[in-house]
């Protein structure tokens, strides 16, 4: 909080400081859940929170980035090969490789930035996909994992850092057990990326950020770096996507190169969740992974016309409600639980009044 | 020996990428729009051509005439009430919505004809061959380029030569100054998408007749027509054509050395090429 003249400049609301209240209380509970829940909510909750990751990283490569990729599987699956591979061939505590996973990704993040930066808008976009082609015809050479029919994870792996110690104290078998330690890791790292952006978002940087995304031209011409920033948000988001891929696979326990490198799975999903909850927000992804994941559950049983449905949706989102279902919201409502604007409060002489 | 018989057989594949290639190109070029779904659109073609043939039990040629106008009417209303609300500077709305529509085509395919792959038998076409000089080249690869450089030939023609083409160009350049001289942006380009519907039709009926299909190899069509693009430069059809022949070469070649790296040598050569000549090998529109 910067104070000058009597006034400050601040970014909380109050129902940010409600938000936030509410937050730590749902992460209790959330932490809590394994004691109460049964083994098949723990396993949707790891899919909400590993989907909410995905979609938090896509929103910030395109909805402050401007950079709209259709290769994030790239990531998730290079991330999920890495674990497999440090796990098969060195022997590396699967949760320790985590950590290799999103480093992996960086790793062919950067090259694939030189190529594909080349490239702007929708042209943008297919490179990105296409390197994601790249990556998966390669991965499916590379025998010692499996090639092209993939593998699964070795006993010895499964029985990864804290699962014993789960299993003992919860008194389940080492499968549940897993499935809890892998929904904790989840619930971390989704923490870890909402207060990531959100901290990033906040800083100068990401105040860079948003006036790159909203005019390019005017935003060099204050002496930002706009190629620097792009740099900045795609390498970020590769390592989180590739920590998310890692940690999907190691719940999964079993990788093939088609499912890991899945344009559906890892990128459609991810762009419907943003686009129905509302690109440019923190909120948006959180609501969109919930609608997402209710009508997945409504549909489940109906095959391809799920899909049909959640692309429908998508269409009709983007074309009347451009901001998605928190645009809708926080227009009607005002509300911000992730503030990020910027607002200028008179702090001394008139007491009542707090507008600036 | 058998390698001039490889590249040629590449040089001819080129030809039904660059036929892939010509609709996305011709809509970019006019509306500055990258349709996502446009390798399903051809998909949806290759059904609807092998509808009318199992239905009339006529030559697929004949029913890919039938199919054509068709074709052209569901580009026309796809641009009019759709993709016409999208254009514009941002370039995520019309990303997102191709997109989008791009799963629904397959799902609603996928819903329609299963997942089961499907051809459009074209008879004795389909083995027939002659031979020229050291190769034997089929006439269905012959007929493909052939109808590639046609369908560019024709497209080029409709650019420089009519009153549309002029509209086109026009509208591609400043749809503002455009429409004070009478022309209407959201009629041309509609028109626009219908004519690359009548070359999708085109593409889809040697997509269906050349290989087997099924509903969800939209995607990857997609894909080599946007690296057919791109090598070419933005804005030129031959060097779409150009483009759309070195993935085909790069493609025969990789497979030749090892059949797994077909789709895998075809991509490096677009990264290649990509390093090298950022803008592609005949640069047209600065974009």
């Amino acid at each position: 909080m910067i104070e000058t003249n009597g006034y400050t400049v601040q970014t909380r609301t109050r129902a940010s400081q409600l938000a936030g209240v509410a937050a730590l209380i749902l992460l209790v509970v959330a932490v809590a859940v394994p004691l109460f829940a049964s083994r098949s909510t723990v396993q949707d909750l790891f899919f909400i929170l590993t989907m909410l990751t995905l979609a938090q990283f896509w929103n910030l490569l395109a909805g402050y980035g401007g950079l709209v990729s259709v290769g994030q599987q790239a990531f998730v699956g290079l991330g999920a090969y890495a674990l497999f591979g440090a796990s098969i061939l060195w022997g590396l505590d699967p949760v320790a490789a985590l950590i290799l996973s999103g480093v992996a990704a960086v790793l062919v993040a950067v090259p694939t930035a030189f190529f594909v930066f080349r490239l702007q808008g929708a042209y943008f976009a297919i490179g990105t996909w296409v390197v994601a082609e790249v990556v998966r015809l390669s991965v499916a050479q590379w025998k010692s994992v499996g090639g092209g029919s993939g593998t699964g994870l070795p006993r010895e792996a499964r029985e990864f850092w804290g699962v014993e110690a789960v299993a003992g104290l919860f008194d389940v078998r080492d499968s549940a057990a897993r499935d809890i330690v892998t929904y904790w890791l989840a619930l971390a790292l989704a923490i870890l990326t909402i207060g990531g952006i959100y901290w990033l978002l906040r800083t100068k940087r990401g105040l860079a950020l948003a006036a790159a995304r909203d005019n390019i031209e005017a935003a060099k011409s204050v002496g930002i770096d706009a190629l620097r920033m792009k740099w900045l948000v795609f390498l970020v988001s590769a390592f989180g996507t590739g920590v998310a891929g890692g940690l999907i696979y190691l719940q999964k326990a079993r990788i093939s190169p088609d499912a890991a490198f899945s344009v559906t799975d890892w990128t459609a999903y991810v762009i419907f969740i943003v686009v129905i909850g509302g690109i440019g927000t923190i909120e948006g992804p959180i609501i969109g992974v919930l609608v997402f994941f209710a009508l997945q559950s409504l549909l489940a049983d109906f095959g391809s016309w799920y899909l049909m449905i959640l692309g429908g949706l998508g269409i009709i989102v983007m074309l009347f409600a451009p901001r998605g279902l928190w645009g809708l919201i926080s227009d009607r409502t005002g509300l911000q639980l992730f503030p990020i604007r910027r607002r200028l409060h008179r702090t001394h002489d008139k007491k009542g009044d707090t507008h600036g | 020996m058998i390698w001039i018989d490889t590249i040629v057989q590449g040089i001819l594949l080129g030809g039904l990428y660059a036929l892939f290639a010509a609709g996305l190109s011709l809509v970019f070029g006019i509306m500055r729009l990258v349709n996502l779904a446009h390798g399903d659109l051809i998909v949806l073609g290759a059904y609807l051509i092998l509808m009318v043939v199992s239905v009339l039990g006529i030559n697929p040629f004949l029913a890919a005439l039938i199919a054509m106008p068709l074709m052209f009417g569901i580009g026309w209303v796809l641009q009019r009430v759709v993709l016409n609300r999208v254009l514009g500077e941002d370039i995520l709305p019309p990303l997102l919505v191709t997109f989008g529509l791009s799963i629904v085509i397959q799902n609603v395919l996928l819903e329609g004809f299963s997942a089961d792959s499907q051809r459009v038998r074209a008879g004795a076409l389909e083995t027939a061959s002659v031979d020229v000089g050291p190769v034997t080249l089929g006439v269905m690869p012959l007929l493909t380029f052939a109808s590639a450089i046609l369908v560019i030939i024709a497209l080029n023609q409709l650019f420089y030569r009519t009153a549309l083409g002029r509209a086109f160009r026009a509208t591609s350049d400043d749809p503002v100054t455009a429409s004070l001289m009478g022309i209407k942006p959201a009629s041309v380009f509609a028109v626009a998408t219908g004519i690359a519907m009548i070359v999708v039709t085109i593409a889809a009926l040697y997509l269906g007749m050349r290989a087997n299909f099924d509903p969800t190899i939209g995607p990857a069509r997609l894909i080599y027509a946007f690296e057919a693009v791109i090598i070419g430069g933005l804005g030129s059809l031959w060097g779409t054509l150009a483009g759309g022949v070195i993935i085909g070469v790069a493609q025969t070649v990789g497979a030749a050395v090892n059949p797994e790296w077909q789709i895998l040598a075809g991509h490096v050569a677009f990264l290649v090429v990509l390093l090298i000549r950022p803008r592609g090998l005949f640069p047209r529109a600065y974009d």
